[in-house]
């Protein structure tokens, strides 16, 4: 007690300090111990299997995500054999017998990713590490789509992307735990570019306003690469910061820049704000080069049209998928949104939806949770009903390979939702490309990481 | 006589927090919050928190730019597990390094200036770092998408050693992979060691001449000291451990993005380190330990499970007050922060430490009136 009260000796602090290094050195052992009892990442012992859903419920792409959502739930409605079933009666082949997945009860966890992908990633974890989701799934961003895939290739859990559409994301990105139904930047090229072409001329001057992150880069690139082709020029390209509300500063150069089409490499509320603020400059009125000044929006959805009201008609984009289609799939899932939002789905939902059914699908197919196993029964599958008709899952770079949808801005509009006409339906062969042009590696499925 | 080293009261509150810290799975399981990515949080953002309070708590600056030093701490360690090696030593080391000299340039600018000048230049600095990462520095940065680790980065190290390894690159610590508890316990090996250099700092003669320029810079000068070296040595040890917690979460998720140098994560740890108590050593790590727990657990509620919860209530009464609640949950989590902050700071200015100390003194008057003439600690 005397030597307390007198302050301690270095040589005791010291002491006392190795004496709790060596503590911490051990202490990770113990806690660590019980996890190698299951033998993959979040095996479902329990009577029910935990989906993560990670949207931006807040943020630029903050509707897309709220309209995810909603799929989601619907999807596991009727996993869990809830409801009128949905798509459960027109994918073919179907494993999926509405009763969850492997006999377990589908619940989920959720967590809001702001559009952000530092977010995303803390979301995904933690619904990983605490929540116990055995897939991690949504998204409408492809930073946040690249970010959390490969956090889940590290964890050994599967993410099925929702709206992303960067090529990366299935390119020099792509991730073996990594699954993505929606098309990309490089298939919107190969299915705009001839329509534009008839439309428009092959001799126009093109100025690109694009968002600054992966997905506007490769749309850019791949937008230019296929309009060059039909003999455009790109005046220039222009980079614009994610989220960005005023874009006066970026549209005034392009009335001087000699450009007579204006391509807008935006998304959700980005695309919106920049949309109708081109319009509010007179863009469509003008005349540039002897020629009608057009607006071409080279990625958009039912969502964005709506939001951007009267600025849309007549503008050219490509979408996924389009609630209109009179296949008996895309049928079957309007009116099962329908009667449950009172809206019908977007691109996004869609996405979603086939996603979540297309998970279930392969845990039944290969009879298990485990990672490596479900890969193997989704790398290649090939399946149909799901609205884009004929679909196969790559097994190269875990690509969706289906039909794209030309759009454009419906000109009389019968109600808010009938915002956009499908103009042309690209079948796959045409979209279906080499997956090695864009390189990257998928990695190894095993061994299978194992989450903390 | 042996030399003191550390005085009782220091010894025991070292003690104290090594303990409270390293128990943390134990303790924070009932609260939902033991599971090792939020622990990691904690642990990181404590850093963050204990550096920043060298600079706001002791030496009486308030920077609203320190998340810079934080991104640049994070980018320096990917580069680092890019180019150089997968072992989180280098990369702690170059984080450090990098946001050092960083806050050198920063501060040497910033500190010709106090008060309400300084807040606004590092703010400024702040954000112009994060739109260069977000704009010109793409390269460097890779902007909104964010800096990633991937298979065919060059390593030149580990490449020169022949190793070899399948699946996602992860940073490891000699070997040993730092992910889940291993990656908690290696944050908290170094909580704990920021702790006590702060409180080896705060008791220095060092610490004095930073606590005197906080209540009067003037009369400093006068008597004849040059406080400029002081401030700045300040500012850099506090860019310093903002470099650290940067690193620290490059390591235990190895993808650095712009977002964590925005402004709003300049303002978060300011709020922590007046949420826990500005000046004192163990506030501003509860401060940092509050702000995560409802960012990460408020924000993860949604309806279903407010619905589960309220429906002991009668059914209109249940709905009601899901709705009610529901705002200040999810998205809204800001909310119930915001209303958190005003409360501490209107009954609490001192922050939660005060609030500690109260009680302390309300137990302590209760029991022996006689300790009431014990000094307090100052701030």
């Amino acid at each position: 007690m005397t030597l307390l009260t007198r302050g301690l000796t270095r040589r005791r602090v010291l002491q006392t300090g190795m004496a709790g290094i060596i503590g911490t050195g051990v202490a990770p052992m113990m806690f660590t111990k019980g996890a190698w009892a299951q033998e993959f990442c979040n095996n479902p012992t329990g009577d029910t299997v935990t989906f993560g859903l990670n949207l931006p419920l807040t943020g630029t792409y903050a509707e897309e995500g709220a309209d995810e959502q909603k799929a989601y739930e619907l999807a596991i409605a009727h996993l869990n054999g809830e409801g009128d079933g949905g798509l459960l009666n027109v994918l073919a082949p179907s494993a999926l017998k509405g009763n969850g997945i492997l006999g377990k009860k589908v619940v989920y966890v959720s967590s809001d990713s702001q559009t952000k992908s530092d977010v995303a990633r803390a979301g995904a974890t933690r619904m990983i590490e605490r929540d116990g989701a055995i897939m991690i799934t949504g998204g409408s961003s492809s930073g946040e789509a690249i970010a959390v895939q490969g956090l889940c290739q590290e964890m050994g859990v599967i993410f099925m992307a929702g709206l992303t559409h960067s090529n990366d994301t299935t390119g020099k990105d792509k991730r073996r735990y990594g699954f993505r139904h929606f098309f990309n930047a490089y298939q919107s090229g190969i299915g705009l570019a001839p329509v534009l072409g008839q439309s428009y001329g092959n001799d126009r001057r093109a100025y690109h306003l694009t968002a600054d992150y992966t997905w506007g880069w490769t749309q850019e690139e791949s937008i230019k690469a296929a309009t060059e082709a039909l003999g455009w020029e790109t005046v220039a390209a222009v980079r614009t910061p994610l989220g960005a509300t005023d874009y006066s500063q970026y549209l005034t150069p392009i009335l001087n820049s000699g450009a007579d089409v204006l391509i807008l490499n935006h998304y959700g509320l980005d695309m919106v704000n920049s949309l109708t603020q081109a319009v509010q400059f007179g863009m469509r009125d003008r005349q540039a080069n002897g020629k009608d000044f057009q607006i071409v929006t080279p990625l958009i959805s039912e969502l964005m049209a709506k939001g951007a009201g009267e600025s849309v008609k007549g503008i050219f984009g490509t979408s996924n998928w389009h609630w209109n289609l009179q296949d008996p799939g895309s049928i079957a899932f309007t009116k099962s949104f329908g009667a449950a939002y009172g809206s019908p789905p977007s691109q996004a939902a869609h996405t979603a939806y086939v996603q979540a059914l297309l998970y279930a699908d392969a845990c039944e197919r290969a009879g298990t949770f485990y990672p490596p196993e479900v890969i193997k029964a989704l790398e290649g599958h090939e399946f149909d009903g799901m609205g884009n008709g004929k679909t196969l899952y790559r097994a190269e770079d875990h690509q969706c390979i289906k039909s794209v949808l030309v759009v454009q801005g419906n000109e009389s509009p019968t109600s808010e939702y009938d915002v956009l006409n499908v103009v042309q339906e690209i079948d796959r062969e045409t979209v279906a490309y080499d997956p090695s042009i864009f390189g990257g590696d998928l990695g190894p499925a095993e061994p299978a990481p194992m989450c903390a | 006589m042996p030399t003191t080293f550390m005085s009782r009261n220091d010894l025991l509150l070292f003690l104290g927090f090594t303990i409270v810290v390293l128990a943390m799975p134990i303790w924070l399981a009932p609260f939902g919050a033991g599971y090792p990515d939020l622990l990691q949080r904690f642990m990181i953002y404590g850093i963050f928190a204990v550096g920043f309070n060298i600079l706001f708590g002791l030496t009486g600056y308030l920077s609203f730019g320190h998340a810079a030093f934080f991104g640049v701490g994070s980018y320096t360690a990917v580069w680092s597990f890019k180019l150089l090696t997968l072992d989180a030593i280098p990369a702690m080391v170059f984080a450090v390094i990098v946001s050092a000299l960083f806050a050198l340039v920063i501060g040497f600018l910033c500190l010709r200036r106090s008060g309400i000048y300084f807040s606004i230049l590092t703010l400024a600095f702040a954000q112009m770092s994060y739109n260069l990462a977000y704009s010109v520095l793409t390269p460097i940065t890779n902007g909104e998408t964010g800096l990633q680790l991937t298979l065919n980065d060059p390593r030149v190290l580990d490449a020169a050693i022949g190793q070899t390894f399948v699946g996602q690159p992860v940073p490891t610590l000699f070997g040993q992979q730092l992910s889940g508890y291993a990656g908690f316990y290696f944050c908290a090996g170094f909580l704990i060691l920021a702790f006590f250099f702060a409180q080896r700092i705060t008791g220095s003669p060092f610490g004095m001449m930073l606590k005197s320029i906080k209540s009067n810079q003037t009369r400093m000068q006068f008597t004849g000291f040059n406080t400029r070296p002081y401030a700045l040595s300040a500012f850099v040890i506090s860019g310093m451990y903002a470099g650290l917690a940067g690193a620290l979460l490059a390591v235990t998720d190895p993808l650095a993005g712009a977002e964590r140098m925005q402004w709003t994560a300049s303002g978060e740890v300011v709020l922590m380190t007046i949420l826990g108590g500005v000046g004192t050593l163990v506030g501003p790590v509860i401060g940092a330990w509050i702000i995560k727990y409802f960012e990460n657990i408020l924000s993860a509620l949604n309806d279903n499970i407010l619905a589960r919860f309220w429906s002991f209530l009668p059914d209109g009464m249940a709905d009601f007050m899901v709705t009610v609640t529901s705002k200040f949950v999810g998205d809204g989590w800001h909310l119930t922060l915001g209303l958190l902050f005003v409360i501490i700071v209107i009954f609490l200015p001192g922050g939660i430490m005060e609030g500690v100390r109260r009680i302390a003194a309300a137990v302590r008057r209760s029991g022996t009136p006689a300790a009431k003439t014990q000094t307090q600690p100052a701030e």
